[in-house]
């Protein structure tokens, strides 16, 4: 299997506040009752994006001129809670393709890597920058350079980290790791045939 | 060389190394259930791939269920769908499943140590980040997403990077009416909700030698609370006493042999750790979360934080941010603050065990006016067994609904949801913004006998005032 390889994000991006915003806030559990990911977008931070009647609650997303961002931007812990991987789903079906935080949680971050949505961080200084940025003009063109590992706006330029493993996958295309794992056949039964417990 | 148990079962399913410096790790024992299983086989179709090993696979259905009815169609079409689905992939790929009319559903972290399919010195994974809970047996159990259900379905491996271990010792005896719901809401508490990244917990000492299996359990599950994907203790002679006779548990000769290896998987003494914290068991009292995240706890007797004492302008901002949504009053003591609901279940606190010990207190008591109380077994065996005992009557004649096997309240996927900002007690694990079904309402999460403490007085309360738990112990 050829998968893309995902050297750098160009886009425009958008910034949402707040630190530790877990799984439930990125995709309420009750949109989670899906046989498929399809879809599952427009649920992106549903409840703070929309009031119990449907109409629009303040928020970055909700704004007509970050429309269309492909990069997002957030504070620490992103994507605490939940191993669903309807999370980076939701987001990667909403349009985004790169995220930059201060740090991301573990298991998102690693669904987010399978999916190939490369997840930057940056300080919380640089991040601010960046959102001054867009906030300022928000046609403005962020490049999340993941094999550089820096972050590019508006002429200027901040240091960005994708941890080693996951920069690897992302930029020689082996994000998705079932064409290796299938490959390994032979050597996963002959372990298996060491352990009594798999036995048939 | 001396080596942890995490380092021993790593090395035992390490089938090699991936270019990107990960490894292809042996997943022995896949567990799925509902929500994050049917796009996973969904993928696999695409793929046209197959299961592996249709035997080292099991599935339970948990989230979705209704607990106050039990005949189908559910009056959820996206509910019934989900569950038709995975009968369907169940019989698809030849792999045993745990229906609703089996009399063994229910949640999958207390199904698969009740049919003894979670076992020390095996690697678990499921899609579920409370897979950690299965660690008490001295298994590495992870949490996976729909992507790496797939690569395990199709592969019985997935690719992942060592973790470092960390070892928390609790030692001693926690007082009278603290459990261990308590040593991990405090654990969480001590060292944050990020504290783990990173991380396999090694949960030991003396409190946990002494622990029960079901004590064990509660502890692990929690571990991704405080960021860490695993969370074990060490196998021991607790630990096999409670596998031996359960259904897939080794039989005979067999069984000798399982335990002797079983044991070989313990950390050896003297085994090098990335970090070790202590913690001693008389400092832990019966914790509450105050805010909308589990690392936000106080004992029952402390006040509820004030920003104004915050140390740093991000702890201010969240502490305002969490009493905002909580309705909380800084400075305010917890104990009495109003409740709506108690809900009593969970992977974190829904075993025989959990209810054995509420239903000791709970006879000749009776559930405040005003506030909804439910107890929900985890599984259908935990079910039969409080049935037997009578605890069940116990929990109704209180005034608690006694529900069917399932998640229920935990979170919002099925029929059990708070209404508007109503303020949940619950034995559960996440007190997240929404999570217990209603976008404003609100969770306080504490140990099984605190949530019966909230409901019969209709306020947060300590448990042991209200149940003198004190004088029952030393009498
Ligand atoms: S009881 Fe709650 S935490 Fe446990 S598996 Fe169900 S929803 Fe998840």
């Amino acid at each position: 299997m050829s998968l893309e390889k995902i050297t750098q994000v160009a886009g425009r991006a958008v910034y949402v506040p707040g630190n530790d915003i877990d799984t439930d806030r990125i995709i309420p559990a009750r949109f989670m009752k899906c046989v498929t990911f399809d879809g599952l977008g427009e649920f992106l931070f549903y409840d703070v994006r929309k009031n119990a009647d449907g109409t629009d609650k303040p928020h970055p997303l909700n704004e007509p001129r970050f429309k269309g961002a492909t990069i997002l931007l957030s504070g620490a812990n992103f994507g605490c809670g939940s191993s669903r991987e309807h999370a980076p789903q939701a987001i990667q079906k909403y349009g985004f393709r790169a995220m930059v935080a201060e740090n991301f949680a573990e298991i998102f971050f690693g669904n987010c890597t399978t999916l190939g949505i490369p997840c930057a961080t940056a300080s919380r200084e640089d991040i601010a920058k960046i959102a001054a940025a867009i906030e300022a003009n928000p046609q403005t063109e962020v490049v999340v350079d993941v094999a550089k590992q820096e972050i590019r706006f508006g002429g200027q330029s901040v240091k960005a980290t994708v941890r080693d493993a996951a920069r690897d996958a992302l930029v020689n295309g082996r994000w998705d790791a079932i064409g290796e794992l299938l490959e390994g056949k032979d050597a996963v039964l002959r372990t298996a045939g060491k352990l009594p417990y798999l036995a048939a | 060389m001396a080596k942890s148990l995490f380092q021993k079962v790593w090395d035992a399913h390490a089938v090699r190394n991936l270019a990107n410096g990960q490894t292809q790790l042996l997943i022995g024992t896949h567990l799925i259930h509902e929500v994050t299983s049917p796009q996973a086989f969904g993928m696999l179709r695409d793929l046209g791939l197959k299961v592996l090993m249709p035997h080292r696979t099991f599935a339970t259905v948990d989230h979705i269920v209704p607990t106050d009815r039990f005949d189908e169609p559910y009056s959820d079409p996206l509910a019934q769908a989900m569950i038709q689905e995975l009968r369907k992939n169940c019989d698809e790929f030849g792999i045993t499943f745990f229906d609703r009319h089996s009399g063994k559903q229910g949640i999958v972290h207390i199904v698969g140590p009740e049919q003894g399919i979670t076992q020390p010195g095996t690697t678990i994974a499921c899609g579920d980040s409370h897979t950690s809970t299965h660690g008490a047996f001295g298994a590495i159990a992870f949490g996976i997403g729909t992507t790496q259900i797939r690569d395990v379905l199709a592969t019985q491996t997935m690719a992942l990077g060592r973790l470092k271990v960390r070892r928390i010792n609790v030692d001693g005896k926690l007082r009278p009416g603290v459990y261990a719901k308590d040593v991990i809401l405090h654990i969480i508490r001590t060292l944050g909700v990020n504290g783990g990244t990173g991380y396999a917990y090694e949960y030991a000492g003396s409190t946990f030698d002494a622990f029960t299996m079901e004590e064990r359990m509660t502890v692990c599950n929690m571990s991704i609370e405080g960021g860490a994907r695993v969370g074990y203790v060490n196998p021991d002679e607790t630990t096999f006493a409670y596998l031996k006779g359960r259904p897939y548990s080794p039989k005979g000769k067999a069984w000798d042999e399982a335990v002797e290896r079983w044991r070989s998987f313990a950390s050896d003494e003297g085994c090098a750790y990335d970090d070790v914290v202590n913690i001693r068991a008389e400092d832990i009292a019966p914790t509450v979360t105050w805010g909308i995240n589990p690392g936000q706890g106080i004992s029952i007797l402390e006040t509820i934080p004030d920003p104004a004492s915050a140390k740093a302008p991000d702890e201010k901002s969240s502490i305002e941010e969490a009493l905002a949504y909580m309705k909380l009053k800084p400075g305010a003591p917890i104990k009495g603050t109003k409740i709506d609901v108690a809900f009593m279940g969970s992977c974190t606190n829904g075993r025989l065990s959990d209810f054995q010990e509420v239903a000791k207190y709970l006879k000749g008591r009776r559930v405040a006016p005003g506030v909804k109380a439910i107890a929900v077994p985890g599984s259908q065996g935990v079910g039969a067994l409080c049935a037997s005992l009578g605890i069940d009557q116990v929990f109704r004649d209180a005034g608690f609904e006694w529900r069917e096997a399932g998640c229920s309240m935990c979170l919002a996927m099925n029929p059990d949801k708070l209404i508007g900002d109503q303020l949940c007690a619950s034995s559960s694990n996440r007190n997240f913004k929404g999570r217990q079904g209603s976008p404003t309402g609100r969770t306080i999460l504490m140990s099984p006998l605190m949530v019966a403490a909230a409901a019969v007085t209709g306020q947060v309360s300590d448990a042991r005032e209200v149940f003198e738990v004190e004088e029952l112990v030393e009498v």
